[in-house]
């Protein structure tokens, strides 16, 4: 019997000693699309040496893990304690609320508000994380190529159709492979459906069928790529809505126009060095506006994290003004911060002469952006809706349906989507 | 008795010992169990590690799988989803025409089911040709013969997506082979967004890939052909084409079938080096059954776990009409063998 006690005392006691030494541990799965994974480790490592403590793991992952392995995980209940996402509001049910466990909760609601929404339920009051950057869709042109072929960069209010001519005569003039690329992503051709008039969103808050404002663009852009003016592989090359970026592409000058986002900025900067000067164009015109759409990645505390005081810290420390400031400026994203974009005079840590105007064209043409594509970030079906439209549209690109074809079966599969979720 | 040898008699009792020790433990609870079960008891007993590993990674999926295909919703947790019966199925098999794809609710699996055809059809009669070719040649008597048969056998050792990246850095827009194009004088060409030439790369990167395998199997069965039958066709006569017809090819036939039939149930189940090099394109000419599943219940943000269930059943079911065909070919084999 005293033996039995004597055992039984010493497997609570390593049972204790094994459960503290995870009490402090905080794990982060995060994704980079440029430099933001060391910046956000150095700025870790800074955190764990004030609060000896906590643990923090940064486990770097691809962007492909965040958007097919993490709601698995999330959906077993599972998953780490903290996670960059863009798939935000979709998964909002996950979240934590960090709104009892920061210390300041008004400091969050005053400088996160603008976008809390879009990463809790629908009619939630939760503080279940922060965007670590702001994004805005936009293009860039390669100017050198332009000035080599003699052909003028088109001004603010070039159309869609102003510069495919335009990066045309550059991509005959230069001998390219194509014109023009976007990446392979519903989310990127939404802008400029929304410039031709498309709304997403029926008046009931559920998707509505694809209108003349996606039609006319997607007819466009599928007239482009079968005649060769968008590059073929970025979206043609593969089935589903697998994403493709075309920033390869537009690295190795192969394209002089590409259609991406803010986010891009930084990995241009480092992967094009002084090989050519480029910039950033903003959104071309449509017949309804020249808009992009706004969106980025947020930074959220998973609700099944066994350490929530600990994960609050965390979250409390990378949400700190003189943090996001510092972040922003190495990772040159666009803060979503209130009071630093107030008090200006961010110093972006890039000696690229082709950064600081990039990011200031984005700044501004966030202003720009028109209602219907506002709305999209904080709407539940925006994914869906953006899935459908590349597997759908890819098709057509592919030869395989018609483009009255692929209307109905956007709006079905979307339609399915809604009736699974029920 | 030499040292040497009392040294390894020594050396093998002190390294029996643990195993004897541990025998002694294990003999006491065994000995109770054979009492109690008798013989049979023991071969349940022997079995029932590898029993339980089956189960949980093979039956116990396999019947959550059957309750997934009868439920709907976007939640994994069983208990959150509802029950739907027999829903997935019907929504899958609604069709107006088979062959017309357009025509059908759940358009992508019909089109995935079609792509899969056509490349089993050619895949496996490609494969089973050049593996027979090859196994031919490196039967007889060539220079070199145990050098080839490992290169030949080398790319079965790669994994799928190392030799789906291989490929695809070969056949991209940028690719080498566009390179070795642009130095001969020739205009580079998009293989992999061509319809053609993407299945034509689907079909030989995955010939390129298995056939060191089913060549090694061609490769025994030629081995056993007693030499003595070519010997004697040959003082009559015969020549080589005939020989192969009459006497290579007849006898060689219980491997050309395990082959076939192995080969088929691979390629039905084709995936993850065709998803490297193309990814289902161009459009949807390369999507493949594995990957529609794949995508429809884990990938793809409309994805549908309840339906993607239901898919890899009905793709279940053809796997178990082929395995049955195999098991029926090893029996035949079996049963000739034993009246030779």
């Amino acid at each position: 019997m005293k033996k039995t006690r004597t055992l039984l005392a010493a497997l609570s006691v390593s049972l204790l000693a094994s459960t503290s030494a995870f009490a402090g541990d905080v794990r982060i799965m995060w994704y980079s699309d440029g430099v933001e994974g060391d910046v956000i480790q150095d700025l870790l490592n800074r955190f764990m040496k004030d609060n000896p403590d906590i643990h923090v793991t940064l486990d770097n992952v691809a962007y492909k893990v965040i958007q097919e392995q993490l709601p698995i995980q999330l959906e077993a209940g599972q998953g780490p304690d903290i996670a960059r996402v863009t798939n935000i509001k979709e998964l909002a049910q996950h979240w934590l609320d960090l709104r009892p466990l920061v210390a300041d909760p008004k400091y969050w609601d005053d400088n996160f508000g603008d976008t809390l929404d879009w990463m809790r339920p629908d009619g939630s009051k939760a503080i279940t994380g922060f965007m670590t950057q702001l994004t805005l869709t936009g293009g860039f042109a390669n100017k050198t190529l332009f000035e080599q072929a003699g052909v003028a960069l088109p001004g603010d209010k070039a159309t869609w159709d102003d510069w495919v001519n335009a990066a045309a005569e550059v991509a005959k003039s230069q001998q390219l492979p194509a014109a023009f690329a976007i990446d392979r992503s519903g989310h990127r051709i939404s802008g400029a459906n929304v410039s031709y008039g498309a709304n997403y969103i029926g008046p009931d808050g559920k998707p509505a069928k694809v209108d003349d404002g996606t039609k006319a663009f997607v007819g466009k852009l599928v007239d482009w790529t079968a005649k060769g003016l968008m590059l073929k592989d970025t979206w043609v090359s593969a089935a589903g809505s697998t994403y493709r970026a075309a920033a390869d592409d537009f690295i190795n000058a192969q394209i002089p126009f590409y259609y991406s986002g803010s986010w891009q900025v930084a990995n241009l900067s480092t992967k094009i060095g002084d090989s050519f000067d480029w910039v950033a164009t903003g959104s071309p015109c449509g017949t309804a506006g020249c808009s992009g759409v706004k969106g980025g990645a947020a930074l959220v505390a998973i609700k099944y994290t066994k350490n929530p005081k600990d994960v609050a810290k965390v979250m409390d420390y990378l949400a700190r003004e003189d943090i996001v400031k510092e972040f922003s400026e190495r990772t040159l994203f666009l803060p979503a911060h209130k009071g630093v974009i107030t008090k200006g005079g961010l110093k972006w840590g890039s000696a690229d002469k082709n950064v600081g105007p990039a990011l200031d064209k984005f700044v501004k043409a966030a202003g720009e952006t028109l209602p219907a594509a506002d709305a999209l970030p904080p709407w539940k079906w925006a994914n869906a809706y953006f899935a459908a439209l590349v597997t759908r549209v890819s098709q057509v690109m592919a030869g395989e349906l018609t483009l009255d074809e692929a209307w109905g079966k956007i709006d079905q599969d979307i339609a399915d989507k809604v009736a699974e979720a029920k | 008795m030499t040292a040497v040898a009392t040294l390894k008699t020594w050396t093998g009792a002190a390294l029996a010992a643990p195993v004897v020790w541990l025998a002694s433990i294990v003999n006491v609870p065994l000995k109770w169990w054979q009492r109690a079960t008798g013989t049979g008891g023991m071969a349940a007993f022997f079995l029932a590690p590898n029993m339980a590993i089956f189960g949980i990674f093979v039956l116990v999926p396999l019947v959550i799988n059957f309750f997934y295909s009868a439920t709907s919703g976007t939640a994994y947790f069983l208990q959150d989803r509802t029950y739907v019966g027999l829903e997935q199925y019907q929504r899958l098999l609604d069709c107006g025409n088979y062959l017309d794809t357009a025509t059908c609710r759940e358009d992508l699996f019909w089109k995935a089911v079609h792509n899969t055809g056509l490349f089993v059809l050619v895949q496996v009669a490609l494969l089973t040709v050049v593996s027979m070719i090859t196994a031919l040649i490196l039967n007889r008597e060539i220079v070199g013969r145990s050098f080839w048969r490992a290169v030949f056998f080398f790319p079965v050792l790669l994994s799928p997506v190392v030799t789906g990246l291989i490929w695809r850095w070969i056949l991209q827009r940028q690719g080498l082979l566009n390179l070795i194009v642009h130095d001969l004088g020739g205009d580079p060409y998009n293989w992999l967004t061509d319809r053609f030439w993407a299945f034509t790369a689907a079909v030989s990167v995955s010939v390129w890939a298995h056939m060191g395998f089913y060549t090694l199997i061609l490769l025994a069965g030629l081995q056993a052909i007693p030499r003595d039958l070519y010997e004697a066709a040959e003082m009559d006569g015969t020549k080589p084409a005939r020989g192969f017809w009459r006497i290579t090819l007849p006898l060689l036939m219980p491997n050309l079938l395990v082959v076939i039939v192995l080969a088929l149930i691979r390629a039905v189940q084709i995936f993850d080096e065709v998803y490297v090099l193309t990814g289902g394109g161009p459009g949807t000419s390369t999507l493949y059954l594995t990957q529609y599943i794949y995508e429809i219940g884990f990938a793809s943000l409309l994805r549908n776990p309840g339906l993607a269930s239901a898919a890899s059943i009905l793709m279940g079911l053809v796997l178990v009409v082929l395995t049955l065909l195999q098991l029926q070919v090893g029996r035949r084999g079996e049963r000739k063998g034993a009246r030779e």
